[in-house]
């Protein structure tokens, strides 16, 4: 079976939010666009057993997940008016308040990028091969688990 | 037959492996998953998906020779 050259979701370490800004910017020429819709994920400083995340290393089966990424975006596109979608993700380490998820999706209209983002948010969590180690203050660490 | 084996997150931690390659005559998912965890009995206190050349399948599934299986413990994309 061929398989097309897929994109890379991947991104080495935290996003920034140049790179989110820079992102935006150059959507400016894209005149048809009436609505933007930006998802940024965020690793949260969560207490478990009185211990705090401080970081999140994140890993990936990333031929796979590339593979899911792309699934995703055609299931996306074919399911609502989208003039473009934009998704990155982190590997790698990742600390507690930075952006480790980007998804960027752009329509004529409001309305559809409030759900296709959504639609597009909620399948990364559930199809994607990405594995989040926390990592607490002490260096000690476990498995997140998406709910 | 030989197959590719490759462990993420959790599971490489347990097995200390990330990628072998496995000399079997076991073709079900089922009994590779048996053979799996007896070589690496804390396997068996983990939760995990099979994909079989990156698609997810189930216990029944008849693997061919030179797959890459892959174990794949809960996502946390995101």
């Amino acid at each position: 079976m061929e398989k097309k050259k897929l994109k890379n979701v991947f991104i080495q370490g935290a996003i920034s939010s140049d790179f989110i800004g820079t992102s935006i910017a150059k959507h400016q020429s894209k005149t048809s666009i009436g609505a933007h819709n930006i998802f940024l994920g965020q690793v949260r400083a969560d207490t478990i057993d009185g211990k705090i995340v401080t970081a999140i290393d994140y890993t990936a089966y990333e031929e796979m997940a590339n593979q899911k990424f792309h699934d995703i975006r055609e299931a996306t596109f074919d399911k609502f008016d989208l003039t473009c979608m934009h998704i990155y993700h982190s590997l790698g380490t990742v600390k507690a308040g930075e952006i480790c998820l980007f998804v960027f999706v752009s329509s004529p209209k409001r309305k559809v990028v409030f759900k296709a983002l959504e639609y597009v948010v909620e399948a990364i969590k559930a199809d994607v091969p990405v594995f989040g180690k926390e990592i607490f203050e002490d260096q000690t660490h476990q498995w997140k688990e998406n709910s | 037959m030989q197959l590719t084996i490759k462990y993420f997150g959790l599971l490489a931690e347990v097995t200390a492996t990330t990628e072998e390659l496995l000399e079997t005559e076991t073709c079900s998912v089922f009994e590779l998953v048996k053979t799996l965890k007896n070589q690496y009995p804390k396997l068996g206190d983990t939760n995990f998906k099979i994909a079989v050349d990156q698609q997810l399948i189930d216990l029944n599934y008849i693997i061919e020779t030179n797959a890459e299986i892959a174990l794949l413990p809960p996502f946390a994309g995101g």
